[in-house]
């Protein structure tokens, strides 16, 4: 009981710059956790969300703008296709699935995308889950004013099977750009935690043909999703798309588009850790300054528990001890920092992208992060600890006579 | 139970040179007996119970607590001797004022053989009259159970020689003679050896066996002087 017993009174008796430093270190260990899991998360959720297709084939441009377009119903479209090359590239036989997609309008931000009834029915959005409705709901008929809409837009839009709306112009919201068509909603997509479940999903018809649209686009395709009999494939459909031909783009392999994405990013990252372990160091530091300062008041207390019979390294364990307890303080609040960083940060992803993190996943930094606080600390109190173990028993008892 | 033989102990004077504090040729205590030494502010005595305890390194000379001898121990094992077999009550009584009363006595015991017995610091802290102030801090007693607080941490290791230096320095004349009789009784319930070192006249009156330390002391320091050393060499 001695190590806790005077670990507990010392803490007890800084209590102030104790809550600061373990506060301070809270704050670099959630940051650190939070930088680390959020990057390793979002590559990994992003990266997975892309595998259900192999192939996005668009308008010449930008193969990330055709993916995060195409995939993440993100950004605008660079250019549209003809029908026609979608019908070519359904037929070409390394070809499995070609799914094409129409955008251009939205429902109160909520991108709404044209495709096929296929979709739904035909593809795996992730290895072995396909697309499911909920209770009540149907796909929509080719060709109708109908709507199946993502669990999450319905949510947040409020709306159920049966429900009509006026589709608005423009990937972004303007009230004053609605379309006069009517779509009925006739199913609600079961949640996938994939960007399909913020989108507001039609018939492609619906987007080609919408009232105000330029009637020669009208036949028009976004992009088209591939999926390829075999990866070798790929290679061939790139080398005559994008190194062969001059007028649409393959972006392929979509995997490593987004990795290549991430890759690009990955400054504002080691920014975000660069800081974090500026911070790590400073409460370190900060560790280091209150004890070592502590220390004058607590020579006495030093020397009375060494006049008792407490060795030297028995008071040198006691300091670092502390100085490691103050770590662990910081590393337990750092997990509470860490899941209210990522809990808030994955809401974000959410909301703006469809994406999911697992917010419960565990990675090795979420144990080797908080040790090593613990371990600078402890080695930020051995400073002090020195000093502790070189209190002189006889002169700080004084007086002598 | 402790043979004190030529023991000596100098310290740096600040305008440099050595200043001896402690030259005691010869010294004896017995078991479970109890004695008293006189000595005025700047004698060397608390050097003097220093060494004995170990808190102090001596420069020569021997200082043997149950047949082992202090002054020839590395410092560890020095504070292991110091843990087992000693119990000191200081004259400001030293409690750690952070700590409840308690678990004073508790962290006095978690050093020494038997390591901290909850049971027995309560028996021994109401055997001082303190049950009732067991979570108490050292700034809510007064002066008098501060002290019996310290007597209490000094015998609840079950020693076998208690240093007392000037235990009722800080008391009242009541307070001191009730401290006194305390420690005294305590001590011979526990059997052990007490050596105690103070310039009162009324406390020395209460020992049958008094030394004048300065007699004992050849090493002569003048009153007054201090041994408060600038440059402690060998301070454990």
């Amino acid at each position: 009981m001695t190590l806790p017993l005077i670990i507990y009174r010392s803490l007890r008796q800084h209590a102030l710059s104790t809550i600061i430093t373990a506060g301070s270190i809270a704050l670099a260990c959630g940051l650190l956790m939070t930088v680390w899991m959020v990057k390793t998360q979002a590559q990994a959720a992003f990266v997975s969300t892309s595998t259900a297709f192999d192939a996005v084939l668009g308008a010449r441009g930008s193969k990330l703008q055709l993916v995060l377009n195409g995939i993440f119903h993100l950004e605008a479209s660079p250019g549209n296709l003809a029908w026609s090359d979608y019908e070519s590239i359904r037929k070409h036989p390394a070809v499995k699935t070609a799914i094409p997609i129409a955008v251009g309008d939205n429902l109160r931000g909520y991108r709404i995308v044209g495709t096929i009834p296929e979709l739904f029915t035909d593809v795996e959005y992730a290895a072995g889950k396909k697309y499911a409705l909920q209770s009540g709901g149907k796909i929509f008929a080719a060709g109708e004013r109908e709507a199946v809409v993502g669990s999450f837009a319905a949510e947040r839009l409020g709306l159920k099977v049966g429900d009509t709306f006026h589709p608005f112009h423009g990937l972004a919201f303007d009230e004053n750009n609605q379309h006069p068509d009517l779509f009925t909603v006739v199913g609600i997509l079961a949640p996938t935690n994939t960007p399909a479940d913020k989108v507001v999903w039609v018939p492609i018809k619906g987007v080609q043909t919408m009232t105000g649209h330029d009637a020669r686009a009208a036949t028009d395709v976004s992009a088209v999703l591939i999926q390829l009999r075999a990866a070798t494939a790929g290679f061939m459909l790139d080398m005559m798309i994008n190194k062969q031909g001059n007028r649409m783009t393959l972006a392929y392999p979509v995997g490593a588009i987004m990795t290549e994405l991430f890759g690009k990013i990955s400054w504002f990252d080691r920014v975000l850790a660069l800081v974090a372990y500026l911070v790590a160091l400073v409460a370190a530091g900060s560790v280091l300054a209150s004890i070592y300062n502590s220390m004058s008041a607590r020579q006495r207390d030093l020397a009375i528990l060494r006049a008792l019979g407490a060795r030297r390294r028995t008071i040198f364990g006691a300091v670092v001890a502390e100085a490691a307890s103050i770590g662990l303080l910081g590393a337990i609040a750092g997990y509470v920092v860490y899941f209210g960083l990522l809990a808030g940060i994955a809401s974000v992803i959410r909301v703006q992208t469809g994406v999911v993190l697992d917010v419960t996943a565990t990675h090795p930094v979420l144990w080797i992060c908080p040790l090593a606080m613990i371990a600078l600390c402890a080695l930020g109190g051995a400073v002090p600890a020195l000093k502790a173990y070189r209190t002189p028993v006889a002169e700080t008892l004084a007086p002598v006579s | 139970m402790l043979t004190v033989t030529h023991l000596t102990k100098s310290f740096t004077a600040p305008e440099g040179g050595r200043v001896e504090i402690v030259r005691v040729p010869q010294f004896a205590l017995a078991a479970g007996e109890q004695r008293a030494l006189r000595g005025e502010s700047g004698s060397g005595k608390t050097t003097f119970l220093h060494l004995i305890a170990g808190i102090l390194a001596a420069d020569s000379g021997r200082a043997e607590i149950d047949g082992v001898d202090m002054v020839a121990l590395p410092e560890a094992k020095r504070d292991r001797l110091r843990a087992d077999k000693l119990g000191y009550i200081f004259q400001t009584f030293n409690l750690l004022q952070g700590y409840t009363v308690l678990e004073n006595v508790l962290l006095g015991m978690s050093f020494g053989p038997r390591g901290a017995d909850k049971a027995h610091a309560v028996e021994v802290l109401g055997r001082v009259g303190l049950s009732n102030r067991l979570g108490h801090f050292p700034r809510q007693l007064s002066t008098g159970q501060q002290q019996r607080v310290a007597v209490a941490r000094a015998l609840a290791n079950r020693p076998k020689l208690v240093l007392a230096d000037e235990p009722t320095g800080n008391l009242d004349r009541v307070s001191s003679r009730e401290a006194l009789a305390l420690i005294r009784e305590v001590c011979r319930e526990n059997g052990a050896a007490l050596l105690l070192v103070s310039h009162d006249d009324a406390v020395l009156a209460q020992f049958e066996g008094m030394q004048d330390f300065s007699v004992l002391n050849e090493a002569k320091t003048s009153r007054g002087e201090g041994t408060s050393p600038t440059k402690t060499k060998g301070l454990a």
